[in-house]
């Protein structure tokens, strides 16, 4: 690990939105790549408005997409690899028919008072 | 028991236990990492990021071996030396550092030995003996803390899903806090601070004509940076009058490193002939598919925008919103920290002078603190650093004069900047029935009205359940301040403008409560058993 990196940037980093080409620098996020290419929003929201990038940093989730069929994915948070196969955000927070509000966020919501209260029970015969 | 962490097998086997853990690798963790390791502790460092930096030193990508000379960057240097101690600590085997790896659930150890009192009398022998160079001895004491981890993204579980640490330091930081304003869903309007990070982390702008309009200095250096990159800021909008600073003009003297860095932004906007407007707010952002334009107006300090002072900002493509920092506090809230309201109006965590929170054994450094700069984050992350591993070995770690003395004085300077640079009254005026208040659940602003008035919803929890507001993806992180100004009866023109400490107080600690501190896939409930 080294903070003053020795080896310049080669090349670009190719990847595929739905189907099409998108590149970038190495190390740039997916969100890069999709900026580069002109686009500004690449999610539509249950009302069909598009969004993009908001926050940058991974809090605000404006920015789904999904990511070698790992839906969910932050693309500001990601950096673009090589052949990655990046499709439009489907699901709650994307497209689709799924009901209203994040799946994700309420499943564990309810699982996760069991969990916490089982994950304690366990800790204390530790 | 494993000390190398990312040797550790699983989902069976124990967690890896460490001295002190640190969550958070910016400023802030950055220092206490450094501090704790250079006090002979062993340390483990838990970062969602890539790379250490945080926000303030978030930086071109290292492993993709892209050159990072600090052009963006204040402190760099500083940056460098923090990175050294840390890196030689990883060296060491003091260090074990998880990037790209969140927390998104702490909670105590039942039964352990209180991380601070209790563990450091009988402890402290063994770790003072064990912290001769490179060779780390026998873990110091009792685990007192537990840390569930789980991939910053991607899917399948962590390499490691989760660690025990005697004494806990989070610096979370924050993020931008947000007011919406119409329009401000439209694709290419952003957080100032991410137009920054997305800058310092891509070496591109996500645009090329900006707006970048809130309150604080920090709209500087994104305008600032903006144009070093290539792009062009058509104007700077700033609410406050700038009147705020004369009273308490000595204590932004107290900073001078301060006032270099602002001289070097007035010089940057002058050559770049940016217009920086006071007492100006954006009233709408206009668009179809993604943002053309804005209109501003002056404002009055007590919220009323001037008639007759409208104007209209075409040709831009890109807008920076931003008005101060939310500190992330889901952590600290889960373990049950005590909060106050801080003069922005930000919930923080309550500590003493050594970072200790109202927790046996936990610290809080930077942002979480108080939003108070980088400089004060890496100087609280030292002390915090230091303190957590001397509670758990046993040794001294009492704050100096001279830190308290630097301490005190950036702690003026951010409670200065505070003042003069408030969320502006009258902001909720400019909101039209349609403007869209929470962003992941498409909540307007006419709906929270309505939940408001008709069915007395007057905090957050209602407005949440009887409109969903804060309850998509992001749970409420940039609607929450709006939502719970909105719901305290706030947002009007004058003294109503911002909900009294004790609404606000209540209604954020009630929005700060997240069940999950990060996203997480549900294989990571699954592993939970150990
Ligand atoms: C987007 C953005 C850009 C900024 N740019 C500037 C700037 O240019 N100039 C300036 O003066 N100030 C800037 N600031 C303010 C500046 O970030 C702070 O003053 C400073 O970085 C605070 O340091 P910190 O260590 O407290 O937090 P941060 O730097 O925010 O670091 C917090 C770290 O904690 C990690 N983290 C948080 N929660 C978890 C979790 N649950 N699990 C694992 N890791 C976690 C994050 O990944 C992050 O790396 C910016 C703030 C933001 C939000
Ligand atoms: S832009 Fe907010 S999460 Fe990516």
């Amino acid at each position: 690990m080294s903070a003053q990196p020795i080896d310049p940037a080669q090349g670009e980093v190719r990847a595929t939105f739905e189907g099409e080409p998108i590149s970038c620098s190495p190390g740039a996020s997916v969100a890069a790549a999709l900026i580069a290419t002109g686009k500004r929003g690449w999610r539509e929201t249950k009302s069909g408005a598009t969004r993009g990038l908001f926050c940058g940093i991974g809090v605000c989730f404006d920015c789904l997409v999904e990511i070698d069929g790992e839906s969910g994915q932050r693309s500001c948070m990601i950096p673009l690899r090589e052949g990655m196969d990046v499709r439009q955000a489907k699901g709650p927070g994307g497209t689709g028919e799924e009901p209203r509000g994040d799946a994700r966020g309420q499943e564990l919501g309810n699982a996760l008072g069991d969990a916490v209260s089982d994950a304690r029970d366990e800790e204390a015969g530790e | 028991m494993n000390s190398q962490a990312t040797d550790a097998p699983r989902p069976t086997g124990r967690a890896p236990h460490f001295d002190v853990a640190i969550v958070g690798a910016g400023p802030a963790g950055l220092a206490a990492a450094a501090a704790a390791s250079d006090s002979g502790a062993r340390v483990a460092v838990v970062d969602a990021a890539e790379q250490p930096g945080g926000q303030y030193w978030r930086h071109r990508s290292e492993a993709a071996g892209v050159p990072e000379g600090g052009e963006y960057h204040h402190g760099w240097k500083q940056y460098l030396a923090l990175r050294a101690r840390f890196d030689s600590g990883i060296a060491a085997g003091r260090i074990t550092y998880l990037p790209s790896t969140s927390v998104w659930m702490a909670r105590p150890v039942a039964g352990a030995v209180s991380g601070a009192a209790g563990a450091s009398g009988a402890a402290g022998a063994s770790g003072a003996a064990g912290a001769g160079a490179g060779s780390p001895g026998p873990l110091a004491s009792h685990p007192a803390f537990a840390l569930e981890l789980t991939p910053a993204h991607g899917g399948g579980p962590s390499p490691v899903p989760s660690i025990r640490a005697a004494a806990l330091v989070l610096a979370t930081g924050g993020y931008d806090r947000q007011l919406p304003v119409p329009g401000w869903q439209l694709p290419g309007v952003m957080a100032a601070g991410g137009i920054q990070a997305f800058v310092k982390q891509n070496g591109m702008l996500p645009g090329s004509r900006f707006v970048i309009a809130g309150t604080g200095p920090f709209l500087l250096p994104v305008a600032a940076n903006i144009t070093q990159a290539g792009g062009s800021v058509a104007a700077v909008l700033e609410s406050a009058s700038l009147m705020g600073w004369l009273p308490r003009a000595h204590r932004a003297a107290g900073v001078p490193a301060k006032g270099i860095e602002g001289a070097g932004y007035v010089a940057a906007f002058i050559k770049n002939r940016i217009p920086y407007r006071i007492r100006t707010v954006i009233t709408e952002i206009l668009g179809t598919e993604h943002v053309t334009g804005v209109r501003t107006a002056r404002v009055r300090s007590t919220g009323e925008t001037i008639p007759g002072s409208e104007r209209e900002i075409t040709g831009i493509d890109g807008v920076g919103l931003g008005w101060g920092f939310t500190p992330q506090l889901e952590l600290p809230v889960q373990l049950g920290v005590s909060t106050r309201v801080d003069v922005d109006g930000s919930l923080v965590g309550i500590v003493d002078e050594t970072g200790l929170s109202t927790v046996p054994g936990l610290y809080l450094a930077g942002e979480i603190t108080g939003v108070g700069g980088a400089p004060l984050s890496v100087l609280e992350g030292e002390i915090a650093g230091r303190s957590a591993a001397s509670s758990v070995l046993g040794a001294q770690g009492a704050v100096t004069a001279s830190e308290r003395r630097i301490l005190a004085r950036n702690r003026g300077f951010a409670e200065a900047m505070h003042l003069a640079h408030p969320v502006p009254a009258g902001w909720a005026d400019r909101l039209t029935p349609e403007t869209t208040v929470c962003r992941c659940e498409e909540v307007s602003f006419g709906e929270l009205g309505h939940a408001h008035t008709e069915l007395a919803a007057d905090d957050l929890r209602t407005e949440k359940g009887l409109t969903r507001a804060g309850m998509g993806w992001c749970q409420g992180r940039v609607c929450g301040f709006a939502v719970s100004c909105l719901s305290a009866g706030a947002g009007a023109v004058g003294a109503e403008a911002v909900p009294s400490a004790e609404s606000a107080a209540h209604s954020l600690s009630q929005s700060a409560k997240r069940p999950v501190a990060q996203p997480l896939p549900l294989s990571a409930l699954r592993d939970l058993q150990d």
